[in-house]
């Protein structure tokens, strides 16, 4: 078990920086989640901590060894690939004891140590079996084995459920949860799903463009996006951006279509923040969105353009202008369809970010 | 009317079938039927009076008997060189990503059929002299696998680029060392193209005749398709009686490779990454 240090870590492909100017520290028995878009390098990120790829520039350490320039093989660390990568000539035991197998390990200790992983994993019937004869759910499972009969200082994990179906999903997620905090090994776990990386990690490392944009655990990023990508790339649905101009001598934001909001207490935060007449961008979360009875200082009129029932609550998006803004509501009659409603905006839950994106207050 | 159209092209396509199929399989007949015939004929006919004398007369040939051992030798180790130096250099060339890798396998193929050719002959025995190979097994293979390599590599390569490099990667973050990952993953994976470039490299040193003629000299070293010569007379035609029988011989091992081949590693493997 140890910590994972990368400084100033670049990679560039060609003409592509895939990874720019990387600094981290993933802690001891951490479970770190890396986020972000296809192409944003996470993966890549990952592939240079397994050793499979070397950095252009920059330093990698895991626990105190400088391991930039060792080959995977020497860096300890166990790795579950996003097509699991089981050899199909191989029965799972095999598999699974491969690890050990190529560290000279005997037979009968071999045998051993698989049954007791495989215990652990519920796979311990299967081991006679060859890959392709196991489910989605049961390969996934005989890789973390894999990973695991060889105590590693690490586990990477690389989209390792973005195979499974959705109900198998929930239910890999929480076990791998559970598995990562019972054996407290530092992990760094790749996705693209921000649900997944909010219910696993303990800290979240957002990634876009090669860039690591903010690093934070989940409440500290869902509350508190550094700039609109995250906030827009976080929560489900995304944040609810909406443009408008600050006006000082009234102290209302003034959205496209004319409407305005009062500021009340907030006001003074932003008359330092912003000069007048600005251009800024107005955050709100969906669930802090409510409907009112009629017009108000903070109400905007809107139109209703879908009402999705989800069960516990209702999914009510509306249009304002050119704009749409989604709402989570856990009323017992919601809007109908084009339906003229007025939504409140709590002034005191909004954040307010700056043209270019980058978080003001 | 169309039913009639129909039925009319069906027959006549089964018939065009049957024409082309018995022009390959009637002398396929015959040397199944030939060895068996007192006679020595050239027209299919059942064996009349049936008889085993053919295939006494060929055994008692040791010089031919013991051609057909060299000639396992000769294609075996041909086999066993070709396929395992292509498949190590398939694996380098692909995952090395060798710049102009195209133009360097399309230029050593062409020269690979110079290698083999009859024009060639003269430098190879001079090449063979030099370095001491005449009149050994080790020159035959050499020279057989100098021709045969080329697109034995591009066949090869082909399969190793079918395998996912995760499996290799696996392998590595596992803790193999490069060459317990040759061995235990690339090889095991490669298996059903390394067949396929194993049966081709020994049937085409099976049936080659030109260079062992030229670059063996003991008659206890030549074989089969030379010692084949031995069942004609001396005014050069064949016998057809012993003729057949030894070509019936000569023609076993290589189905038998075949078959158990086809019958161990006919099947693909599949699983294990999920697409």
């Amino acid at each position: 078990m140890a910590r994972i240090r990368l400084e100033g870590v670049t990679k560039v492909f060609g003409a592509v920086v895939a990874v720019d100017d990387l600094t981290l520290t993933i802690e001891d028995g951490e479970f770190f989640a890396l986020l972000g878009p296809s192409g944003c390098g996470k993966t890549t990120t990952l592939r240079m901590v397994a050793g499979l790829e070397r950095p252009t520039r920059g330093r990698i350490f895991i626990g105190e060894r400088d391991v930039t320039d060792l080959p995977p093989q020497a860096r300890d660390i166990a790795m579950v690939f996003q097509d699991y990568a089981l050899y199909p000539h191989m029965t799972i035991m095999e598999n699974i004891g491969y690890p050990l197998k190529v560290r000279r390990y005997a037979r009968s200790e071999i045998h051993r140590r698989v049954r007791e992983v495989a215990e652990v994993l519920q796979i311990a019937d299967l081991l006679d079996r060859r890959p392709g004869q196991l489910s989605g759910g049961q390969q996934q499972r005989a890789a973390v084995a894999r990973a695991l009969v060889y105590p590693p200082q690490a586990f990477l994990f690389d989209e390792p459920l973005s195979n499974l179906d959705a109900k198998l999903r929930l239910e890999a997620r929480s076990f791998l949860k559970h598995l990562q905090k019972s054996l407290g090994i530092t992990t760094i776990y790749v996705t693209h799903d921000q649900a997944e990386a909010m219910a696993l990690a303990d800290r979240i490392g957002v990634m876009d463009r090669g860039r690591l944009l903010q690093v934070g655990s989940p409440i500290e990023i869902y509350r508190r996006p550094r700039n609109t990508f995250v906030a827009t790339f976080i929560g489900s649905p995304p944040m609810n951006l909406l443009r408008c101009r600050f006006q000082q001598a009234e102290a209302v934001l003034v959205l496209g279509d004319g409407q305005a909001l009062a500021l009340g207490e907030r006001a003074e935060a932003l008359r330092r923040a912003f000069r007048d007449g600005e251009p800024l961008w107005l955050g709100i979360r969906p669930e802090h969105l409510a409907l009112a009875e009629g017009p108000g200082p903070t109400h905007l009129a809107a139109r209703v353009y879908a009402v999705e029932p989800l069960g516990v609550e209702t999914l009510v998006t509306v249009q304002v202008d050119a704009e749409r803004i989604a709402l989570r509501l856990s009323v017992d009659e919601p809007p109908v369809l084009r339906e003229q409603v007025w939504v409140r905006v709590p002034m005191e839950r909004a954040l307010f970010f700056r043209e270019g994106g980058e978080l003001a207050l | 009317m169309t039913v009639i159209r129909e039925v009319l092209s069906r027959v006549l396509f089964y018939l065009f079938s049957a024409l082309i199929g018995a022009f390959f399989a009637l002398p396929m007949l015959w040397l199944l039927l030939a060895p068996f015939n007192a006679r020595g004929t050239l027209a299919l006919e059942i064996p009349r009076p049936f008889t085993l004398a053919n295939f006494e007369a060929v055994f008692a040939n040791t010089f031919a008997m013991r051609a057909l051992l060299n000639s396992v030798f000769i294609a075996g180790g041909t086999m066993l060189v070709v396929t395992l130096t292509a498949t190590m250099a398939a694996y380098a060339l692909s995952r090395a990503e060798v710049p102009y890798y195209d133009l360097l396998t399309y230029g050593l193929i062409l020269f690979s059929s110079v290698v083999t050719g009859t024009a060639a002959m003269v430098p190879i025995f001079l090449l063979a002299n030099a370095l001491g190979l005449v009149d050994t097994y080790v020159g035959v293979i050499l020279t057989f696998t100098g021709g045969l390599l080329p697109t034995a590599i591009f066949i090869l390569r082909d399969f190793v680029e079918g395998l996912p490099r995760s499996y290799e990667e696996s392998a590595m973050v596992c803790g193999a060392t490069p060459w317990q990952m040759v061995r235990d993953v690339v090889m095991p994976l490669l298996q059903p193209g390394m067949m396929v470039v194993a049966i081709w490299a020994f049937v085409q040193v099976w049936g080659a005749f030109l260079i062992p003629f030229v670059l063996l000299r003991t008659p206890e070293r030549m074989p089969a398709a030379i010692a084949i010569y031995s069942f004609y007379t001396e005014a050069g035609t064949p016998i057809l009686t012993l003729t057949s029988a030894y070509a019936l011989l000569y023609a076993i091992p290589v189905l038998v490779l075949y078959l158990f081949v086809n019958a161990r590693y006919g099947f693909r493997f599949f699983g294990g990454i999920k697409r």
